[in-house]
């Protein structure tokens, strides 16, 4: 790089000689006024000290106004007014407008120069109104030295500077190609923004560090600063020893990604979001094991062994990775390097998308809120012998998750006692249920784990309407196996309605469960489904149980018509759809499942019919209560009758015993 | 079931030298009431009716504990279906039987129908029924004598036709609701809610009205207590012919022919197990009764 920076980097002694030069020339010029046919600064303040002084440029209108006491502060205060506006030296005054524009370049050439080839000087050649002059950072009268704080191109100011073309929403963003996004949301969340915005590191990388602050130039240019082959030269002006620091910590190992391509810095850290750098130079486990391997290493805290097992580390998902790395924030200036260790090891530097969605989790939660009960990363996944969820050994291997979960969800356990919900003994039901055998019994591993319907890291309350089992989204998860029930509901009325009805409509676990979920063809699931229907449909499922199909299935007749026979289960309409299973074009067929011989007028038997219903149904209100009137009738003469003869017939029985003593009759 | 006439009314006139007083009948001898194919009759008949009550009842009052034990009991649904339509089936038979009897016993006893219909021991109700309805009611309020019933009482006669009825009401609106995908080739499907409706609530009216009413009047009267035996045995003794059918036994005894109706006893076991079998009847009867009073009272919906 050959550019002279003015952003608090060393400038090289060459180009400061050059300025100073410049300096001194403009400085003679200025202070010998009789020397040159010039006009004094004061001639243009004349009207231009006026606050009212306006010109119209196109529809706009523009103050002329030029502040004397900033204009004297600033890095060009001791220059004339037709230094910079060059042509108007010599000319009368008033002038004549518009002006032409100032040529910083007269000085500032080299810079000039370099703006002139870049993406912003090639923009401002074919007249691209958004492309910035040099004004449009370093301002006019007031421009300042980049050291100064005050200054519009200081560090600190520097990413809201290009921040006002380079972030999202704005016409350069959206109007010109950019192929990045959220550039300064992204930057200030870097460890360079954060450096810089937050810790108030002015030597912190900002925009034009990288980017270099004149010749800005696409990456795919050979000459950009941050062309593939210039990245690595650029991030070194900071981070000088950070090839050793790599080779060190990846032990040697080639960084290809791609064959005989070796890796670019922002391969691994992407531009814009270099996150924390978690690599600690000179550090290397066997560092660490000097110690670390004794089995009498014990923690002067609490006295816990702090032995760890390197067999353990080597057989894990993380046996490429240091110990460093994990435990970041060694001092390897330190004899004990780890004495300056003062985080917890933060898995979310590495599994940073797991991290937030943890984060938001009700453990994530507990976590944050300092809940003992909370699970951290390592409760579920363990610490050093932290495997894939794929190898059987591991906690988080399906056939493990139900017994891992168990620990804290199992009746009387600490989350089991928190939890005020009405799902209980959720591990033996889920071990008894049909995805609890499936997993259990049959091993199969794709079956429904508590993670699955649950996930793994963002668990939420039912509740909550971000959980995967909020009913809003149960469908959607129950679907990501039972993919074709999904689309089938989806069509039906319980989905389509749903948001448009103030009823809370039913989704997967309202009639399956969510724990205790059964196969669909157990006699338990189908005797069920009706009080499951009738929760809702209450009359409906009461009038059923008037009549046959009800009557049997009470008696434990499975293979009667329950609700789903007819209406469907996963694609139930409304009888008025013609999709509907009783539509009038599809009722025969419906009775047909099991009366094969099922006409239009068989069809028409009223299968939620109730004789108390003397507006719907007068034939059989009517029929009802004559047959109990018949009844009734009848009973009341019997009964009669029968009452009135029993004291006669008891009287008899009394004259016939009697005689029969008389008669030394003992036969009855 | 009773049965119509089993007199000959073209019995010989009485013998004015046959004086019945001459004959001496034991006052504990036995005289035969019902032929044996009416006896067979009767006891299919409380086994046919006996399943058909538990098997419907258990469907009528599904709701109820009890039915689900019942059909659990009879092997499930399906199987107490089973078992109800088999015994709808012989209650048919019985009934066709019945009738096959009937002109059987036109063609050899009485020639005509007029003579079976309309002769001394009709099953028909005459004017002679409706004056001992009305005596019976008199006496049982202390206003009269016991009316001199002959043969066939009104009760009985009423219990007869009412199965008649049943059978036709009860058993019609069965076939229609066993065979519905052909009967509503001609009758609306609605038709099949109120055939339901008819078919159990007219159950429930024989069920009830058999057990309690039919009951009491022919084999539980405090007089009879504890069973009336006539239907197993076939037989009562000429003693109590004569309190319950005083009418009948003069008539049996001027005609002569009561000594013609004397009959062999059955051997003890014969009787004993006649006997379990009615209690048994009775039994499961009383418990239906029960059991339909309690779905009725403490569960109806």
């Amino acid at each position: 790089m050959t550019t002279s920076d003015e952003h608090g980097r060393p400038q090289q002694p060459f180009a400061l000689s050059i300025r100073a030069a410049r300096y001194f020339l403009a400085f003679v010029f200025a202070s010998l006024p009789h020397l040159v046919q010039a006009q004094e600064n004061s001639d243009c303040l004349t009207c231009h000290q006026d606050k009212s002084l306006t010109a119209a440029r196109g529809s706009k209108t523009v103050s002329l106004f030029v502040d004397e006491t900033k204009f004297t502060a600033s890095m060009h205060g001791s220059l004339t007014c037709v230094t910079c506006h060059a042509d108007l030296s010599g000319k009368e005054m008033p002038h004549e407008t518009p002006l032409q524009k100032v040529e910083c370049g007269t000085c500032h050439d080299a810079e000039q120069q370099l703006h002139a080839e870049s993406l912003h000087g090639k923009a401002i050649a074919r007249n691209d109104p958004l492309a910035p002059r040099c004004q449009s950072c370093h301002g006019s009268h007031e421009i300042k030295p980049v050291k100064d704080a005050a200054s519009a191109v200081a560090p600190l100011k520097v990413p809201f500077l290009c921040g006002r073309c380079h972030q999202e929403g704005t016409r350069v963003q959206r109007e010109r190609d950019i192929p990045q996004h959220q550039i300064l949301e992204n930057y200030s969340e870097s460890i360079h923004g954060e450096g810089l915005l937050r810790r108030g590191l002015v030597v912190a990388p900002n925009c034009a560090t990288c980017h270099t602050p004149h010749r800005i130039l696409p990456h795919t240019d050979s000459r950009s600063s941050i062309a593939r082959k210039n990245i690595a030269a650029t991030c070194s002006k900071c981070h000088a020893l950070i090839e050793s620091v790599h080779l060190k910590v990846i032990r040697g190992e080639l960084w290809e990604k791609k064959e005989h391509v070796l890796p670019a810095c922002v391969d691994c850290h992407q531009p814009h979001k270099i996150r924390k750098v978690f690599y600690t130079q000179g550090m290397a486990d066997k560092d660490c094991l000097r110690c670390h391997e004794r089995s009498d290493l014990v923690s002067s805290k609490d006295g816990r062994s702090m032995v760890v097992n390197a067999s353990e580390l080597a057989h894990s998902k993380h046996l490429k990775t240091s110990c460093s790395q994990c435990h970041s924030g060694v001092n390897i200036s330190r004899r004990r390097p780890c004495e300056t260790l003062v985080q917890k090891v933060d898995c979310s530097t590495c599994h940073a998308e797991v991290g937030q969605q943890y984060q938001k989790s009700t453990h994530g939660q507990l976590v944050m809120n300092n809940d003992p009960n909370g699970p951290t990363c390592k409760e579920c996944h363990g610490t050093h012998a932290v495997k894939g969820k794929v190898d059987p050994n591991s906690p988080t291997f399906p056939t493990r998750i139900p017994n891992l979960c168990a620990r804290c969800h199992r009746e009387g356990q600490k989350a089991a006692m928190r939890y005020t919900g009405t799902q209980h003994d959720i591990i033996e039901h889920y071990t008894e249920s049909i995805h609890g055998k499936g997993l259990l019994k049959s091993g199969l591993t794709v079956t429904a784990t508590c993670t699955d319907c649950h996930t793994a890291h963002g668990v939420l309350p039912r509740t909550n309407p971000a959980s995967s089992v909020n009913p809003k989204n149960v469908p959607a998860t129950c679907g990501r196996c039972h993919h074709g029930i999904q689309e089938q509901f989806m069509q039906s009325i319980h989905a389509t309605m749903a948001g448009k009805s103030e009823k809370d409509l039913p989704v997967c676990n309202d009639c399956h469960t969510a724990h205790t979920i059964r196969r669909a063809d157990v006699e338990g699931f189908k005797l069920d489904i009706m009080t499951k229907c009738g929760r809702c449909h209450q009359k409906i499922a009461e009038t059923y149980f008037d009549t046959y199909h009800g009557k049997v299935s009470q008696l434990g007749y499975t293979k009667t018509a329950k609700c789903y026979d007819c209406h469907g289960a996963h694609d139930i309409l409304p009888v008025s759809d013609a999709r509907s299973h009783l539509s009038h074009d599809n009722v025969v067929s419906t009775c047909q499942k099991c009366h094969p011989g099922a006409s239009r007028r068989f069809a028409g038997y009223l299968t939620h019919a109730t004789h108390h219903d003397p507006e719907k149904y007068p034939w059989l209100f009517w029929t009802f209560w004559g047959m109990t009137g018949l009844l009734l009738t009848t009973f009341v003469f019997g009964g009669i009758h029968t009452l009135l003869w029993l004291p006669r017939a008891l009287e008899i029985r009394r004259q016939k015993k009697k005689a029969n003593k008389a008669d030394g009759h003992t036969e009855p | 079931m009773a049965t119509p006439n089993p007199e000959d009314p073209k019995a010989e006139p009485i013998q004015p030298a046959e004086k019945p007083e001459s004959i001496p009948i034991p006052r504990n001898s036995k005289v035969e009431r019902f032929s044996r194919f009416n006896r067979v009759l009767h006891v299919l008949m409380i086994l046919s009716f006996i399943s058909l009550a538990l098997t419907g009842m258990t469907l009528k009052f599904s709701y109820t504990g009890w039915a689900g034990f019942l059909a659990r009991f009879f092997g499930g649904y399906e199987s107490a279906g089973y078992i109800h339509r088999v015994a709808a089936v012989v209650m048919f038979g019985i009934f066709f039987a019945h009738m096959y009897d009937l002109t059987k016993r036109k063609r050899e006893e009485f020639g005509t129908w007029k003579a079976l219909l309309f002769g001394p021991h009709t099953m028909l109700f005459t004017k002679r029924d409706l004056q001992e309805f009305i005596a019976s009611v008199k006496w049982f309020l202390h206003k009269g004598p016991r009316p001199q019933y002959g043969r066939w009482t009104y009760w009985e006669k009423f219990d007869y036709f009412a199965v008649f009825w049943g059978v036709f009401v009860i058993g019609s609106t069965g076939l229609m609701l066993w065979f519905s995908e052909f009967f509503t080739l001609f009758i609306p499907g609605w038709f099949i809610n109120v055939a339901t409706i008819i078919h159990s609530d007219e159950a429930l009216l024989a069920v009830g009205f058999i057990f309690t009413v039919h009951f009491f009047n022919t084999h539980l009267r405090p007089e009879k207590f504890p069973m009336d035996m006539v239907i197993f045995t076939g037989y009562q003794s000429v003693e109590e012919l004569k309190e319950d059918k005083p009418r009948e036994y003069e008539e049996l005894v001027k005609s002569g022919r009561l000594q013609q109706l004397v009959v062999e006893q059955h051997p003890p076991v014969v009787i004993k197990t006649m006997k379990a079998f009615g209690w048994t009847a009775l039994a499961v009867g009383f418990s239906i009764v029960l059991l339909i009073i309690y779905a009725m009272v403490f569960a109806y919906r």
